[in-house]
């Protein structure tokens, strides 16, 4: 967003391309491309708290809402997932907002904040286990199944739902324009670095955070939705709990959390990469492929902060920098 | 225009304001001094809403605001400025000061007029008014033009700066506080001025209020200031 208009093109186009290619490809490679744009827009989700030090360890809480909700009203009442969607998203921002309430109220900041939203995230993940009546517990559940149906959102031919998923991933990418471009981006900058000095430069804190973690919270549901109606198969462990509130962290940290594409590379590069050690690995030296994972995830949190989209910005920045000897700025 | 009456503020059993009373009339430049600890920057924080009194009553133009949010008494026109300036250093100079513009003005309806507020206050404290300039390479004189240009954007009534000479030298500290009786004189902004130094403060001040461990033991003009015997005793012995 630094560069002109030129190297915007010059990133927005091979990015088109590459979000178009999918349709033209195999089935395997649209199943890639459906999860990616999904967990693309979790992750975005996510960064969008997480850049401004709101990091939470709980985001696994709204997924599994997202992705629990619209399967048992669906499954018990017949209701359509275009209805049960929205209501879980609903239902995702409400507990965000019981929880974010006391916490901002009480300025429960930095380590403090993680660890209540990480409380959070298994809470919910204890709480789909403990009613397993209807949840299916830890074996999981499938909504039921009518075949193709866009009514049920129920979509076997993969194009169509990674058409779906696009939209989904855009909107994400749309509410973090809203936010970089609103004034919104600089009252949370302002409390991510001084709540009292925010506070007295006028900005309701509470009500700002309130307000980004109700869209965060939100998206995030979206994306619980979207993931439950494509794979057509829910358990506690893959939908919420800390598992997946840590893995949407790491890999929006790994992408980069400081740039609207970042974690989008991150759903990229995560899934990937999982892939591909699974292809490479196979059945032998079970464990090798998560041991990777897992080192190179260590690797880029300590050597990379600003993610992916953060070393190549450093680089493509390098050289741009020296030639230009501009005159001295006038002193003050 | 500010009626603050009895006061006091504990931190842990420990009386960091005891029962202070004064009133600020409209227009006038009122100094608030006292050795170091004496209580000044806490009276302040109380009544900006940066912390809540322990007791006491706190009127702004008539209207209580004692444990108010600071950003309620802001939009009400009470602003203020740190010590230690604070600036947001991942914003823009500029931004710093539409942030106040837009959240602690009244009726500010556009991001656009509040980057007008904004440019106008960079402007009237001499600071670059540019979008890029950013918050490093900023010097601690500057810092404190923004602190008193993120003030001034949210275009107060009442101005609370704390200290705001701290850490300049004696021709920085001179400008200082010529801004602020420009300030007073071409905005009609009344103003409440912290301070520990005490000569240039005399000279804009009409009024002086001296604190020690909490305590009002003086009020009144500067010339009887100077003379008073418990004043000398507790902060100009002390300096000399």
């Amino acid at each position: 967003m630094r560069g002109g208009r030129d190297t915007r093109l010059l990133l927005y186009l091979p990015l088109a391309a590459a979000a178009a290619a999918p349709f033209f490809l195999s089935d395997y490679f649209q199943h890639m491309a459906v999860q990616i744009a999904i967990w693309s827009l979790v992750y975005t989700a996510w960064a969008l708290m997480g850049r401004f030090r709101l990091t939470s360890l709980g985001h696994g809480a709204f997924l599994g809402v997202g992705a629990y909700v619209p399967t048992l009203l669906w499954n018990n009442y017949g209701v359509t997932p275009w209805l049960g969607i929205p209501l879980a998203m609903a239902l995702a921002i409400a507990l965000a907002l019981i929880v974010g309430y006391p916490s901002s109220r009480q300025k429960v900041v930095g380590h403090y904040f993680a660890l209540v939203t990480l409380a959070l995230g298994q809470v919910v993940l204890l709480v789909i286990v403990a009613m397993r009546d209807v949840t299916g517990g830890s074996l999981g559940m499938t909504p039921h199944t009518v075949g193709h149906s866009w009514y049920a959102l129920q979509l076997p031919n993969k194009a169509e739902f990674y058409a779906v998923a696009l939209v989904a991933w855009l909107a994400g990418l749309v509410a973090w324009r809203y936010v970089e471009r609103g004034m919104i981006r600089l009252a949370l900058e302002s409390i991510a670095e001084d709540e009292d000095a925010a506070e007295s430069a006028g900005v309701d804190v509470l009500r700002e955070k309130l307000k980004i973690t109700a869209v965060s919270s939100g998206l995030t549901a979206l994306g619980g939705a979207l993931y439950a109606q494509y794979l057509m198969y829910l358990s506690p462990d893959a939908m919420s709990g800390v598992g997946i509130s840590l893995q949407i962290v790491f890999a929006a940290i790994a992408g980069g959390m400081y740039n609207m594409l970042g974690p989008t590379i991150g759903a990229a590069f995560t899934i990937l990469l999982t892939e591909g050690l699974r292809v490479l690995f196979g059945t032998h030296f079970v464990g090798a492929a998560n041991t990777i994972y897992g080192a190179l995830l260590v690797i880029f949190i300590i050597f990379m902060p600003r993610g992916i989209v953060g070393l190549a910005e450093r680089i493509l920045a390098r050289p741009r920098v020296p030639p230009a000897p501009a005159a001295p700025e006038p002193a003050e | 225009m500010l009626s603050v009456k009895g006061v006091s503020k504990s931190f842990d059993g420990f009386l960091a304001v005891n029962r202070v009373s004064f009133d600020v009339a409209s227009g006038e430049i009122l100094g608030l001094i006292g050795p170091n600890g004496s209580g000044k920057s806490t009276i302040f924080n109380l009544i900006a809403g940066t912390l809540r009194p322990s007791g006491g009553s706190i009127a702004f133009e008539g209207r209580e605001i004692a444990g108010l949010p600071a950003h309620r008494i802001c939009r009400m026109g009470l602003a203020r400025t740190f010590q230690i300036p604070r600036p947001f250093r991942r914003l823009a100079l500029r931004e710093n000061v539409t942030l106040a513009a837009f959240y602690g003005g009244r009726d500010v309806g556009s991001r656009a007029e509040a980057e007008a507020h904004a440019v106008a206050a960079l402007d009237l404290v001499g600071l670059p008014n540019d979008p890029h300039t950013m918050i490093d390479g900023l010097g601690a004189a500057q810092l404190k033009k923004l602190e008193l240009a993120r003030a001034l954007a949210t275009r107060p009534r009442l101005l609370l700066a704390d200290e705001s000479l701290g850490g300049l030298d004696h021709a920085e500290m001179e400008r200082a506080a010529d801004m602020l009786g420009r300030i007073r004189r071409d905005l009609g902004i009344t103003i409440v001025w912290v301070e520990h130094i005490m000569g240039v403060l005399m000279r804009v001040v009409d009024r002086v209020i001296v604190l020690d461990h909490g305590e009002t033991i003086f009020q009144g003009v500067p010339r009887d200031a100077a003379n008073d015997a418990r004043v000398a005793e507790v902060y100009l012995g002390r300096s000399h």
